[in-house]
């Protein structure tokens, strides 16, 4: 540990997730993500007490998980944009079971088949729910190699505190690149005891079943009344961003994963000029960064939401700035990539 | 520091490794690196490029559209790269696929006979490696002595046998930039 | 007194919710003396399916997780590929196994996963209220095939059985009824080697059970038994159709 390894993306998220210690993984391959699911099984097949299994499908991987985390271990799946759709009815399942999971998506172009191309056109998908029924992932949005290996660790860690699937919502870019990372010691975190939901066999105690359904509405009602509390808590307890710039700015950029990056290069570009362009960068898309957004709307009259979608995270900045200022976005569909220099002009637009 | 390099040419020409090499002797040096490779169907066979930074700060925008250098290994890669090289930039050309000459006149030039060298060594593969010698002694952008390095780490088992070969053809290549 | 009837102890004491003459319960029975006799049941993992027996997890007193629509086969490859040393069957309907969940169930059988499938098939769904199943046979009427199930149109009823066991991973699969006591009995048997052909580790077994539906074939229990006997073991002949020598 400590030694700096050159990673690609894909890669460095299965070995994060292997020495967070999963050792379950089922999936399928597409790209732009297969290297992670070869990865997992050049290393999986080899180890002992884990499995990795190329299933059919996506469906029959998310379902592959379902059992796999009821009997309570650490498990993965991941995928690329029409693969996570093919999952979807598999996570609303599993939230509702209230059972722990990691799924990850370098997202691509879409919608449909889409290209093969950097997108974040799942956004919607990834926050607001993406399968069935009144449910959220935790939504964890890296921006580096590192920060893939950070978040995929804390993936698990969050999935396990709250009993509820965590998404990596990275895109094509960041699985594809390679940088250098680090497999750093991490403090140890108490997680909740599951020992009193997984499915072990009964051997010494009553049969426990896991389902995702109950047909009285009282009794379901009060079943989302308690997910919905988790929700709460999550965003009271789990939100983290990055705020680069914040002092003086003429105008924020709001923007996550490889498009905030993208937004750094702009905010020096802008500095060389004399312009004092500011970052929020969620970290965390759900809970969503909505207090600082919030905060900083007070003092700076101008936002620019830069997305490689037509606008969905922008509908949440809008919330969080409630009316308070200028909410303006940017953004590029189809697997393009923005460049620093067009960000400066569209930002230049609103100064 | 910092270095933004795009490395093109025709898929199969070895430039995802001379990129992997680069990015690799970066981080031996204790600088931030960051390597991106076009991908999809021209890693097929087509054409194909990726993307080195070398930076002693932390690398926002990992997508270049002005690079400060320029690989090219193949004809086309020189016409679709050559206008975006900034300015005092450094183009460095395989002369042996690429017949015409560099139309900037605001950049360094530097043309490889890469496919002779590395024909005469009795190994067309290592063209690759001639090149990223002339262009890591030209640029300085990493020590020559920490890509053999490299080399050591990554070709092990029965690839170690390539070891030396792959060191003569950087060392012809850098031997070619008149200091 | 001996007692010589009693409930076996892989069932709970919740009464079954099914229709008066339903096969269901039989078939639950049968599973659950198979656990006792093999002394599984606490170290057993089962899949309910969606579908009319989408409450067995409150009737199987073993644990119990319930799969989504026809992914049973995949979720139990998650467990036992966590856990192998645990028993681990999906009990499902035609409708999960052989509609909506026929990709997984035919590629859990290839990779000869080691489970065991039960596989209830009575030509029809139930818990919708009497819909066409894949294994509705030719002019049976249902909801959805009002004049007849045409072949032309809406094909012909999967076999299930026969097509698993072209798969060189499946190790026993076998088709049987319970219409008559000789066939229950027979039908035990069969269940018996599926788990044996498990706890050997042997690979895929599937229990194909010719079952009624008397609610939805608007017949009475006895007349409905009557109409397996006449109509679906014609079609759906029973026996095995593979067993772990053939796979040796």
């Amino acid at each position: 540990m400590g030694e700096k390894m050159l990673m690609k993306g894909n890669e460095a998220i299965g070995e994060a997730a292997i020495r967070a210690g999963c050792r379950y993984y089922f999936g399928y391959p597409i790209t732009p993500q297969s290297e992670l699911t070869a990865y997992m099984a050049k290393k999986l097949l080899k180890m002992k007490d884990a499995a990795f299994v190329q299933a059919e499908s996506e469906i029959a991987a998310i379902n592959m998980v379902y059992g796999a985390a009821s009997t309570g271990v650490r498990v993965m799946t991941s995928s690329s944009s029409p693969g996570i759709s093919l999952k979807q009815e598999g996570i609303s399942y599993i939230t509702c079971s209230e059972i722990p999971c990691v799924v990850v998506n370098m997202q691509r172009g879409g919608p449909g088949l889409g290209d093969i191309q950097p997108a974040q056109s799942d956004y919607f998908q990834a926050v607001k729910g993406g399968g069935h029924g009144d449910y959220h992932l935790i939504v964890l949005a890296p921006s580096s190699v590192q920060e893939l290996v950070d978040l995929t660790m804390d993936a698990f860690d969050l999935a396990d505190k709250y009993t509820n699937p965590a998404m990596i919502l990275g895109d094509g870019l960041l699985g594809q690149m390679m940088e250098a990372v680090e497999f750093k010691e991490r403090p140890k975190v108490e997680l909740p005891d599951k020992s009193g939901w997984n499915l072990t066999g009964c051997k010494g105690r009553e049969h426990r079943y896991v389902v995702s359904f109950d047909l009285d509405p009282n009794i379901l009602e009060k079943w989302n009344l308690n997910i919905n509390e988790k929700y709460k808590k999550l965003k009271e307890k789990e939100v983290r961003y990055e705020a680069v710039n914040l002092e003086n700015a003429d105008l924020v950029i709001v923007a996550y994963g490889t498009v905030a990056r993208i937004a750094k290069t702009t905010i020096q570009m802008a500095k060389k000029e004399g312009i004092n362009i500011g970052l929020i960068r969620p970290i965390t898309l759900f809970p969503f960064p909505e207090k600082i957004i919030a905060s900083t709307a007070v003092k700076t009259k101008k936002f620019l939401t830069v997305e490689m979608s037509l606008g969905q995270m922008v509908e949440d900045v809008k919330l969080a700035v409630n009316g308070k200022a200028e909410v303006n976005f940017y953004g590029r569909a189809g697997g393009i990539i923005p460049s620093p220099e067009e960000i400066l002009k569209e930002a230049k637009k609103y100064l | 520091m910092l270095e933004e390099v795009i490395i093109a040419g025709f898929g199969g020409q070895g430039l995802m490794l001379m990129g992997r090499l680069l990015a690799y002797a970066g981080m031996l040096e204790g600088e931030k690196v960051a390597w991106m490779p076009s991908y999809g169907p021209e890693m097929r066979g087509g054409t194909a490029n990726c993307t080195v930074i070398i930076s002693s700060e932390e690398i926002a925008s990992p997508v270049v559209h002005y690079p400060k250098s320029v690989i090219a290994m193949n004809g086309p890669s020189l016409d679709k790269f050559e206008e975006t090289v900034q300015k005092d930039g450094l183009i460095v050309v395989n002369s042996s696929l690429v017949e015409r000459e560099v139309n900037r006149n605001d950049v360094a030039v530097v043309r490889v006979p890469a496919n002779d060298i590395a024909n005469k060594l009795g190994n067309l593969k290592v063209a690759n490696m001639v090149v990223l010698g002339a262009y890591v002694k030209k640029s300085g952008v990493v020590k020559l002595e920490t890509i053999f390095k490299v080399l050591e780490k990554t070709l092990t088992g029965p690839k170690q046998k390539l070891i030396d070969i792959n060191k003569e053809a950087l060392k012809q290549g850098a031997e070619l930039v008149i200091e | 007194m001996k007692k010589v009837f009693g409930r076996p102890e892989s069932l709970t004491e919740v009464p079954f919710t099914y229709c008066p003459g339903c096969h269901h319960g039989i078939a639950h029975r049968l599973v659950a003396e198979v656990l006792d006799e093999f002394k599984v049941r606490e170290n057993t993992i089962g899949v309910c399916p969606v579908g009319c027996s989408v409450f067995a997890y409150l009737f199987f007193n073993v644990d119990m997780i319930c799969a989504a629509h026809g992914r049973a086969p995949a979720t139990a490859t998650g467990i036992k590929r966590v856990k192998p040393d645990s028993i681990v069957f999906t009990y499902q309907g035609d409708g999960d196994l052989a509609s909506i969940g026929t990709a997984e169930i035919v590629h859990a059988a290839n990779r000869g996963e080691n489970i065991t499938v039960i596989f209830i098939n009575n030509a029809i769904y139930g818990m919708t209220g009497g819909q066409m199943a894949p294994t509705t046979l030719v002019g049976q009427v249902t909801q959805t095939s009002p004049y007849g199930r045409d072949p032309k149109t809406m094909g012909y009823p999967i076999k299930m059985a026969e097509m698993l066991s072209t798969l060189k991973r499946a190790a026993y699969i076998s088709r049987v009824a319970l219409n008559k006591p000789a066939n229950i009995i027979k039908a035990k048997k069969s269940i018996k080697k599926a788990f044996q052909v498990q706890l050997d580790k042997k690979g895929f077994s599937m229990v194909e059970i010719l079952s009624t539906c008397p609610t939805n074939w608007g017949l009475s229990p006895i007349e409905a038994s009557k109409w397996l006997e006449e109509n679906m073991i014609p079609y759906f002949p029973l026996g095995e159709f593979r067993t772990p020598e053939e796979v040796a």
